[in-house]
């Protein structure tokens, strides 16, 4: 995430500036304004402490506290119930994310490059990215029934159109003025596609993967609560129905983590891998 | 794209997928895909039903109601992340997580505290719409231009005339995009929330036209509710761009 | 004219020259109803730096990317070396106003990118990228990328990158715009000294008189709506001299103002 550069000298800008020592809190906060973590230790503790009271008030009988969803957690990875609920989750989510991806740059480049494409299926996906796709996935059960294949078909209902049509406006939004450089130097239109286009429009390619993967977390779990109960759809609805409500909390925690983390990673490795021009200041 | 010299508007291609959908409906490939015709005839007569009409009634009120929400927990809360910077550092972890979290996951948890009616469904749409509005809100109060602040403040004007007359104003078309992409999200999550309830409107409705086969009737549905979000998607961008003309000059 | 004892202020139709290597042939060029080019003629000579000058609008930039290819023009002919030409070749190399430069690949990279283009393998395109890094002061900043490059150093990687495929013609859109100003008197002297290095054919376009003058053998001032061809001026400045004596000289001045008065009716 982006901590902000809040303009702070605006704030302090109108009175004069005066010499004063530093007193306690300005030690604090000359600290956390070097540390990051600082602040999402802050954050997370603050949070969590105020779930914890929420749950001891408690503000619902179905209100666990953290520490009671915590340990539900931990009683779970202990069992072994939730890294078996999550071999199964991950099959049609990754899965669905793969073919996404492929076909998704795939035909979202073509779009960019090609008029005629773009003329034949940009409508098409404009209208499934802002439409709720999600009314659709009881329509996969009535042809691939209610197993993987029904899954990784909602996962692709979700992730596809953003990824296409990201990858298109990253092709589209290319510097014109590469293009033209590689024209200047002879560049044939393979290696214009392959040595400008492509590179030039990975970071929104990446973007558009990192929006894909989060449509695709919600259609996995669409697709586990609504076509029939696996993974962490299953560990969520079967202590649901039990009033196990620690452990459907912890279930549904740790997924909003898991999905969360696995971005966060995505953006580490693409700005410290493949982006060499974002990796220092 | 361009034929034999005369451009063809681009929308015009969902003209002709219609068309193969109609023909691939009439040779009755799959019974999932009935032709377009017979889809509009079941549609013109849904909308006179009075289940459509109730159903459509409880899902424009859960959507107006959680949106109305978002907005105003959204843009208030986007404005103080915007210029309070403790507040930024508290929020910003979770406002980040939670735009790209699956909340369908989350709609379970919210079955069992609100019950399975509309609050949920309230509570879902505002959950999927507020994320998006508060980062935009945030993102436009912070690029409210350093020189028209300094403007200001060389003219006298006094710190809440500086927030109200050139930040917020300056932050209004970020605010407005970040309104449109949560009314999108918004509509997809009252979507997903009525199909998790699966007892009150649209939701009622999928499960049972699911139920029965009745293809007709669900695509018609559907296609409505995608015309329903495409139309607000259009209206708010057309609202935004007679915001543009002072956003163009930045 | 009273200058023109100073400077040869040449007629609209250039004298015909054997040694032409780029001839410019009636073109025009128009922008669906807007008619930014009309009737062109020029003739470039081998070994000379030659500036298109002009106020904003006038087509120089335009001229100067139908010459290289990249533009089609509406009518009218480009030859380069009496072939005429409608793409760009390698005879001739482009060096950008915003110099493009590959972001994710490294000043090497970037300098050797025509070569790589053309096949030329790894070592052997390194070997001349080398030496042209060498040529334009970038020595040691081989594997750093062009974010971490100032504007003037960024530009001096276009301009190796122009030089490191041997075109004979060098095109240069307003290659020192985005420089400030120290380092874009540098950049003129160091321009210069190519010149006489390198033999080669340079087509130069700015919006700056000063610039102009200091630089070209040949001055070819464009009126703008449409572009047209309003004056060929040879400034005929004294070369041997520094270039602090040059900027003080009253050939230079006079020409500077000479081309003054025949723009200033186009500021606005």
């Amino acid at each position: 995430m982006q901590m902000s550069v809040s303009p702070a000298k605006l704030r302090d800008g109108i009175g004069a500036p005066k010499e004063v020592p530093p007193t306690v809190l300005e030690k604090i906060q000359s600290f956390a304004d070097e540390r990051r973590s600082f602040w999402i230790v802050v954050s997370l503790t603050l949070l969590f402490a105020s779930w914890e009271m929420a749950g001891r008030i408690p503000i619902s009988f179905a209100f666990p506290t953290f520490l009671e969803t915590l340990s539900a957690f931990g009683e779970m990875v202990a069992d072994g119930s939730m890294h078996k609920a999550y071999l199964i989750t991950l099959q049609p989510l990754v899965m669905g994310v793969l073919v996404s991806a492929l076909v998704g740059i795939g035909l979202g480049v073509a779009m960019g490059l090609s008029d005629k494409a773009e003329w034949l299926l940009a409508p098409v996906f404009i209208v499934l990215q802002a439409a709720p796709m999600a009314a659709l996935v009881p329509l996969v059960t009535f042809v691939y029934g209610i197993g993987l294949t029904a899954k990784t078909l909602a996962v692709i209902m979700l992730a596809l159109p953003v990824i296409v049509l990201n990858s298109y406006k990253a092709v589209r939004h290319v510097n014109p003025s590469l293009v033209d450089m590689c024209r200047s130097f002879q560049g044939s239109r393979v290696q214009q596609i392959f040595k400008i286009i492509i590179p030039d429009a990975s970071p929104v390619l990446f973007a558009g993967l990192r929006l894909g993967i989060a449509a695709g977390f919600i259609g996995v779990m669409l697709a586990e609560l609504l076509i029939t109960p696996t993974g962490i759809g299953d560990l969520i609805t079967y202590h649901r129905s039990v009033a196990n409500y620690a452990h459907m909390y912890a279930a549904v925690a740790s997924i909003i983590a898991v999905s969360t983390l696995t971005l966060a990673g995505l953006q580490y490795v693409e700005t410290h891998l493949l982006r060499p021009e974002k990796r220092r200041k | 794209m361009t034929l034999f010299g005369r451009r063809i508007p681009m929308m015009t291609s969902l003209i002709f997928w219609l068309l193969v959908w109609e023909i691939v409906g009439r040779l009755e490939v799959m019974f999932l895909i009935p032709p377009i015709t017979s889809i509009v005839a079941a549609g013109l007569n849904l909308v006179q039903t009075a289940s459509w009409q109730s159903a459509s009634l409880i899902t424009l009120r859960a959507f107006i109601y959680g949106m109305a929400l978002a907005i105003v927990v959204g843009v208030p809360l986007g404005v103080l992340m915007g210029r309070v910077r403790v507040i930024d550092n508290i929020f910003g972890l979770w406002v980040n997580m939670f735009v790209s979290a699956p909340l369908s996951a989350l709609v379970p948890i919210l079955m069992i505290l609100f019950g399975m009616g509309e609050t949920t469904v309230v509570v879902t749409v505002f959950l999927f719409a507020v994320w998006i509005i508060v980062l935009d809100a945030r993102a436009g109060v912070m690029q409210a231009p350093t020189s028209l602040i300094e403007m200001g403040r060389s003219y006298g004007a006094s710190r809440w005339t500086i927030f109200t007359k050139i930040i917020l104003l300056s932050a209004l078309p970020e605010i407005l995009a970040g309104i449109r992409i949560g009314l999108i999200r918004g509509v997809k999550g009252v979507v997903i929330g009525q199909i998790l309830v699966s007892i009150i409107g649209y939701g009622e409705l999928f499960e049972l036209y699911s139920r029965s086969f009745d293809m007709e009737r669900f695509w018609a549905l559907t296609m409505l509710l995608f015309a329903a979000a495409m139309l607000l998607s259009a209206g708010v961008e057309h609202f935004e761009k007679r915001i543009e003309y002072y956003a163009g000059v930045r | 004219m009273a200058n023109s004892a100073l400077a040869r202020s040449g007629s609209v139709k250039a004298a015909s020259s054997n040694d032409a290597v780029v001839q410019v042939r009636d073109v025009c060029k128009n922008y669906g109803d807007i008619e930014a080019l009309r009737g062109i003629n020029l003739e470039f000579e081998r070994g000379n730096l030659t500036t298109l000058l002009g106020p904003s609008g006038c087509g120089k930039t335009t001229l100067l990317k139908i010459i290289a290819g990249l533009v089609p023009a509406t009518s009218g002919e480009i030859r380069v070396n009496g072939r005429a030409v409608t793409a760009p070749g390698p005879e001739r190399a482009f060096v950008f106003q915003d110099f493009a430069l590959m972001p994710w690949a490294t000043v090497l990279r970037n300098i050797g990118f025509g070569l790589e283009l053309k096949g030329v393998t790894a070592a052997e395109r390194d070997r001349t990228a080398r030496r042209y890094i060498e040529q334009v002061g970038l020595a040691g900043f081989e594997q750093k990328y062009p974010h971490e490059l100032s504007g003037g150093m960024r530009q001096r990687v276009g301009i190796a990158r122009a030089f490191a495929v041997n075109a004979d013609v060098l095109l240069l859109d307003e290659p020192f715009s985005a420089v400030d100003e120290q380092n874009r008197r540098k950049f003129q002297e160091d321009l210069l000294r190519l010149v006489e290095l390198e033999k080669k054919t340079f087509i130069f376009v700015t919006h700056s008189i000063e610039e102009a003058v200091y630089v070209s053998d040949r001055i070819v001032l464009l009126s703008p709506r449409p572009g047209r061809v309003s004056q060929i001026i040879d400034p005929m400045i004294d070369r041997t001299a520094s270039p602090d004596d040059i900027r003080r000289d009253a050939v230079y001045l006079d020409v500077v103002e000479e081309i003054w008065q025949g723009l200033r009716q186009y500021a606005e």
